[in-house]
């Protein structure tokens, strides 16, 4: 018999993630043969705008419609998941800001194993399966083994499986919604109140053509002068990683990143950056990056087209030194 | 406010190399520094902070080996009130669900409010905290980022989404929140401070202690094992520009002329 594949579908207002195509690759690589549903739940109109969109490259889509999950809020979901999903099924989740909510618990409630954070697999063998995932931010790679007989919840990172050009399907849409309030809504004691939005910055580097961007390589506050002299001498903006907003060097409008700004230079050079996929999955639009870190094993190499491995505080203020030689020639 | 920290011990990648060793069994662990998880020690600074403003205590625990003692002897330091090792032979090899469910044999040992974990450690897993709320039958969240005590029934939390936007919550104590960096500055931790607590005895719970059937946890009861380490072969990756450091910005600034990185 096919193996279930049921895939979790995040939209925002009322279009589907990139992620659910790239589940339907995911699922192909775990299995084959497998028949992956789609699952997808909200409320209304925006709702059903999902459904047929995703009907047009999934098989099958179950669909959850309820006013209370207008807004999306895992701990709510998940108690419906549980009621709807078949014993032993295989369920693909994005890990993302959303499934890292959803997936962990879940598993628990289903009994089944979980295998976070996938960026590949390498096939089954007697109901285990060989997964590819990351540690140490990147530095390192591993094999996992996942006993996946008795059910599985999988989360998969974002960018890591390319979507096929959509099979075009005519997925019927299947309404779930009775089965998933059965016992009635639970979930209640965490209640969605609002949505704060980030606050607006100085400079928008979502639309800066170059991008000098500094993380915890610059080691101390003192140093990030010389990162402003830099951009200043490019003629081009300072974005930084997570951990310099952090710790309240820079407003978070400058962060690069799943949790910050997604942007979409020309040149992007990466000062001290490890290269962690929540900090590189943002660079959209394939900028030139130049990438110099004193770590010849850091991952940011891996996705720079041009790397120097040197220390940013010896080779930053030499770098701008020459630049303005230049421009004052 | 009854405060539970759960804490692990790992290598710092801000301040090693990470290499993989001969065979693939493991990293490379000689002359590794070690260091608390940088998510947990934003989650031990708010519980200290939190039991400053609303009273109650702070626990921190971690599952490991015995040289898990010296991170909870920091956090101590740091100011969590008590620590407790969790440690045993038969927890080698645990999963995420196997780590969860020896935190949760601790966690039904005490009469706590809260349980703060980090948003991840350093196997990027993001699970253990999601795991124990859901045996606990707790409410959870995960990459809070605000916490504000309502009163002793219920908390206000934040929790990060993309673009730096923020989703709040209501949630009813008790609860399990996992803790994003950035949701405060923790404080810095002195050799003095750690000296006033260094003979401070830290009790270590095994299988027996906290009622858990070793099958369970450890390699057995493990649904997801790693195999091996590897170092991927991705592509081509990047030029890396040689040469004296002059050489390489003459080259450097040629690729900027030429990609637009000069205005
Ligand atoms: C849910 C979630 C969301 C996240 N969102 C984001 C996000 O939006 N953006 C983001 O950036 N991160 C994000 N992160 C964090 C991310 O996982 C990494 O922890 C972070 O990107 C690391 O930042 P970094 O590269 O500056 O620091 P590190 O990983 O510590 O790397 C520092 C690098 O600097 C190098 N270095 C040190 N000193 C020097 C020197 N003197 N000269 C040259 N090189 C030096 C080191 O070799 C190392 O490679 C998120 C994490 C989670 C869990
Ligand atoms: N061995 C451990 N002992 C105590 N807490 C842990 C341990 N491993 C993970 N945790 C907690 O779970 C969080 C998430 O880790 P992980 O699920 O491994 O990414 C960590 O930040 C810790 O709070």
């Amino acid at each position: 018999m096919a193996r279930q594949v049921f895939a979790y579908i995040i939209h925002k207002d009322g279009i589907a993630d990139d992620t659910a195509l790239e589940m339907i690759a995911a699922a192909g690589k775990i299995d084959p043969d497998a028949s992956v549903t789609a699952v997808v739940a909200g409320a209304g109109s925006e709702l059903a705008s999902v459904c047929n969109e995703v009907a047009s490259s999934f098989a099958e889509v179950w669909k959850i419609d309820n006013q209370a999950l207008a807004y999306v809020n895992a701990e709510m979901l998940r108690p419906m998941l549980v009621r709807i999903l078949p014993e032993r099924g295989i369920v693909l989740i994005p890990h993302d800001h959303f499934g890292m909510d959803l997936a962990p618990g879940l598993s628990i409630k289903l009994d089944a194993a979980y295998l976070p954070d996938a960026v590949d697999f390498e096939g089954i063998d007697e109901g285990k399966l060989k997964a590819v995932r990351e540690e140490h931010t990147g530095q390192v790679s591993t094999h996992v083994l996942s006993d996946i007989s008795e059910g599985a919840v999988i989360t998969i990172r974002p960018g890591s499986f390319k979507a096929e050009e959509s099979k075009s399907s005519e997925g019927n849409v299947v309404d779930k919604t009775a089965e998933a309030m059965e016992g009635g809504l639970l979930g209640g004691a965490r209640r969605f109140l609002e949505i704060v939005e980030a606050e607006v910055g100085d400079v928008d580097i979502t639309k800066s053509d170059i991008l000098v961007s500094v993380g915890r390589g610059i080691e101390d506050e003192d140093n990030m002068e010389i990162v402003f002299d830099l951009a200043e001498a490019m003629g081009g903006d300072v974005s930084c990683s997570r951990p310099i907003v952090d710790a309240k060097w820079l407003e978070k409008s400058r962060q690069v990143g799943t949790s910050g700004q997604t942007v979409k230079p020309k040149v992007y050079m990466a000062l001290g950056i490890s290269g962690a996929f929540q900090h590189v999955g943002s660079l959209k639009g394939s900028p030139f990056v130049i990438a110099i870190n004193k770590n010849p094993r850091a991952p940011i190499f891996q996705v720079a087209d041009v790397g120097i491995v040197d220390d940013i505080l010896d080779f930053i203020p030499e770098l701008t030194d020459r630049i303005n030689d230049l421009k004052s020639a | 406010m009854e405060i539970l920290v759960c804490i692990k011990r790992v290598p710092d990648t801000s301040e090693n190399e990470i290499e993989v060793n001969r065979d693939g069994t493991d990293i490379e662990r000689d002359d590794l520094v070690y260091s608390v998880n940088e998510w947990d020690n934003y989650a031990v600074e708010e519980a200290i902070q939190i039991r400053d403003k609303v009273g109650g205590s702070v626990t921190v625990v971690s599952v490991g080996d015995e040289e898990a003692e010296e991170v909870l002897r920091r956090q101590m330091a740091m100011g969590a009130d008590k620590g407790v090792l969790l440690s045993d032979d038969a927890f080698e090899g645990s999963d995420g669900k196997g780590l969860a469910t020896i935190l949760k044999a601790e966690v039904e040992k005490g009469n706590y409010d809260l349980i703060l974990t980090g948003a991840q450690a350093d196997d990027g897993a993001g699970q253990v905290g999601g795991m124990l709320a859901a045996m606990l039958d707790w409410p959870c969240a995960s990459l809070v980022n605000f916490i504000e005590v309502v009163d002793d029934k219920k908390i206000k939390v934040g929790r990060e989404i993309a673009g730096g936007n923020q989703e709040m919550y209501e949630v009813d104590l008790p609860c399990v929140l996992s803790i994003q960096t950035g949701i405060n500055e923790p404080r810095y931790v002195g050799i003095r401070g750690i000296r006033k607590v260094a003979s401070i005895k830290i009790p270590v719970h095994g299988t027996g202690d906290l009622g858990i059937a070793p099958e369970a946890v450890g390699e057995p009861g493990a649904k997801t094992k790693r195999l091996d380490y590897f170092v991927p072969e991705l592509g081509e990756g990047a030029e890396i520009l040689e040469g004296s450091t002059d050489e390489i910005i003459d080259k450097l600034i040629e690729f900027l002329k030429a990609k637009g990185g000069i205005k």
